[in-house]
């Protein structure tokens, strides 16, 4: 048989026909194997929907963070519509119903005196979680000048989620930097130049590095390679995302390197003969001919090692120092967006706007790698097409 | 193409470049062997017996008393739930894509397109979702329709993190299925139909058992994935620290990757408590890593004889 039959799927049945009409059963069977094979599509889509889910609320603007929201004066309290009402006491229909009207005044002179206590801060009646805070830099009172400040636990709550951008962007850099050259090293190494036989080796033993757990190497970061690197290069936060980064470059090495190593191979072996033949050495012949074949593959590999690590969490949650700061700076502390998501979630309050807010920037993330694997899977089919049209 | 080769006496610059890329492999099998011997030459120090087989005290950071049972305990009951609701989907999934699906079309592309993007999907997004979904509506859902008075469902729970885990290794079953069923040879499929067997027939009782080392790399690898992910179960069902050992699937429960999480950020000194941290990363290491070798010697056995049947 031709290799060409083999790589379509379905040429194993090759038009065979069943010898007899299938079983009743049967086709229940295979209508119920069809349903079950939906499920990967019905999970993307349920994600999408659930993680959005909770942050719609924040999406179209309904939250409202003030610190001091218009207060009610008691005695208007049955001239407003029940409704209105049991929002402005935060009750759930089902409270609202339960209290009577002695209860419902009490809650309302609370609410007063409440007001009452709060500092005297100009911030204090901001809706902060609206987009133009989000966003953009806010001159908050008692700053020098207008700025991005992520502060979700004080009495003005921040929100600026672009120190949290700066912070997965910068991280993932590092690691990308680091990992990316000796990656594609290995690959071209194992794939092209190594002896079979020590890459019978090399190649479980990198796909091993996989198989390390990330809190594995968040640890390894936090408890030595903090303190060996901050004595080589002698910066003054130990914690920071140069470190992150590199202890990330672990965790994406192996991603590329398989998704790279896969592509190298695949680019058939007439064309490394071929310039071997014509006075190549295996060096060249890997360099300047297998690598531009390949070079869709390549590249599919390192964008989705972007997506793995921007997407990555213990390991930043662990060894980046966690401090949202305004800087580009390498070897400043970094809050990255899945570390502040893990450090802040259990502490939110249940359906209020920091909860919401940070089912928000997990949403994004998800929008960012459903693109990057969407860009990854598009340049990996450009090299098959390309790969078969030549061959 | 337009390429031209240097003249074949100027073999440095080639010698040069081959030498770099066998140090970026090496640097990197060097990276593989520091962590791992560091867990084990230190964590070897403290491992005992007493250690894997005692229920901490409230105060899991002294070093005499302190024991990981019910983290193993733990991360083995939350993946073999786990495995229990993956594998079969995932099985199933990838026997439609090779034997049924018809290559090419629509929805064998989105299916595929769908596995794809669920492997790159991070994993604290996941763990945004198993509370979204699972512990927010199914689990909140659940509790009104039995009338709890409290929430039994709707809270993090054992039950809920299998689920999300199994969710996310999803796509690891149906890849390493896949590639087994492809490497079923085309002959077995043909030979049956021809003696008479229908087209199920055959899947389940030729197709399947021939792949059935491959379906099992692809268990192993998953639950060793699983294994290893903390992100994903922090907010859908893992405790800090329980007194006792879960007995339901709706009880929270302790877990060896969130207590290295916990013994290396929240430790009152982490000088006095290193040991123990080494100990459990170990642990943690041991359990992950048996199976991720058994894994890919299987694996790398499958390849071996799909290569010499084709």
């Amino acid at each position: 048989m031709s290799r060409e039959k083999k790589s379509n799927r379905t040429a194993g049945w090759m038009g065979i026909q069943r010898g007899h009409n299938a079983h009743p059963i049967e086709w229940l069977a295979e209508k119920f194997i069809f349903l079950v094979s939906l499920s990967a599509i019905v999970m993307v889509f349920l994600i999408f929907a659930f993680v959005l889910r909770e942050a719609l609320p924040v999406v179209l603007g309904k939250m409202d963070s003030a610190a001091v929201q218009p207060v009610i004066p008691v005695a208007d309290m049955d001239k407003i519509p029940a409704d209105e009402l049991r929002t402005y006491l935060e009750l759930t229909p089902e409270q609202f119903a339960k209290i009577n009207h002695d209860t419902k005044k009490m809650l309302m002179e609370s609410k007063v005196e409440g007001a009452q206590e709060v500092p005297d801060n100009p911030d204090a009646k901001l809706n902060t979680i609206k987009w133009r805070y989000l966003i953009f830099p806010h001159q908050w009172s008692g700053y020098a000048k207008p700025a991005y400040i992520w502060q979700p636990i004080s009495d003005i709550k921040k929100y600026n989620i672009i120190p949290l951008i700066i912070g997965s962007v910068k991280t993932t850099i590092v690691a990308l930097l680091f990992a990316v050259p000796l990656a594609l090293g290995a690959a071209i190494y194992v794939s092209q130049l190594a002896n079979p036989r020590a890459k019978e080796f090399i190649k479980p033993a990198i796909e091993m590095l996989s198989g390390i757990p990330s809190v594995v190497a968040g640890f390894f970061a936090l408890i030595i390679m903090a303190t060996v690197l901050q004595k080589v290069f002698g910066y003054e936060s130990r914690l920071n995302s140069f470190v992150a980064g590199i202890a990330l470059g672990f965790a994406i090495i192996p991603v590329v390197f398989s998704l790279a190593e896969d592509a190298l191979t695949s680019v058939p072996r007439a064309y490394t003969q071929a310039a071997l033949a014509l006075g190549a050495s295996r060096w060249q012949a890997a360099w300047q001919v297998v690598l531009p074949a390949a070079i869709p593959g390549v590249s599919a590999a390192i964008i989705l090692g972007f997506g793995r690590a921007i997407g990555e969490t213990m390991i930043v949650l662990m060894a980046s120092g966690n401090a949202s700061i305004m800087s580009w700076n390498i070897f400043d502390s970094a809050r990255t967006i899945t570390a502040t998501i893990a450090a802040e979630l259990a502490e939110a309050v249940f359906g209020g706007d920091h909860y919401r807010l940070l089912f928000l920037i997990g949403a994004l993330l998800f929008l960012v790698t459903f693109l990057t694997n969407m860009a990854g899977e598009l340049v990996m089919n450009r090299l098959k097409k390309r790969l078969e049209g030549k061959s | 193409m337009k390429h031209r080769f240097h003249k074949q006496g100027f073999r440095f610059s080639s010698a040069f470049f081959t030498t770099l890329t066998a140090l970026a492999t090496f640097l990197i099998l060097a990276i593989l062997a520091v962590i791992l011997l560091d867990a084990l030459i230190y964590g070897w120090r403290t491992l005992s017996w007493h250690f894997v087989s005692t229920i901490p005290k409230k105060d899991f950071f002294d070093v005499k008393t302190t024991g990981v049972l019910p983290m193993i305990i733990g991360t083995s009951i939350r993946v073999i739930v786990m495995a229990i609701f993956v594998i079969p989907i995932g099985v199933i999934t990838a026997t439609y894509l090779t034997e049924y699906a018809p290559s090419g079309s629509i929805v064998t592309r989105v299916i595929r397109a769908a596995v794809n993007n669920l492997a790159g999907v991070p994993s604290i997004v996941f763990g945004l979702f198993g509370l979204g979904f699972f512990v927010n509506f199914v689990g909140k859902n659940l509790d009104a329709v039995f009338h709890n008075p409290s929430a039994v469902w709707g809270q993090p729970a054992l039950i809920w993190a299998s689920l999300t885990l199994a969710v996310m290794t999803l796509p690891v079953v149906i890849v390493a299925t896949e590639e087994s069923l492809k490497a079923v040879p085309q002959g077995l499929r043909e030979a049956s139909l021809a003696l008479g067997a229908t087209k199920l027939e055959t899947i389940i009782k030729i197709v399947l058992p021939q792949a059935l080392p491959g379906i099992m790399t692809g268990g192993i690898l998953a639950v060793s994935r699983a294994a290893g992910e903390v992100a994903p179960i922090l907010f859908t069902g893992v405790a800090y620290y329980m007194a006792s050992l879960p007995t339901h699937l709706t009880d929270q429960f302790m877990d060896l990757g969130y207590h290295v999480f916990v013994l290396s950020t929240q430790s009152p000194n982490i000088q006095q408590t290193e040991p123990i941290l080494y100990a459990t990363v170990l642990v943690l290491l041991m359990l992950t890593f048996a199976l991720n070798l058994i894994a890919v010697i299987v694996r790398a056995r499958v390849r071996r004889k799909m290569r010499s049947l084709h």
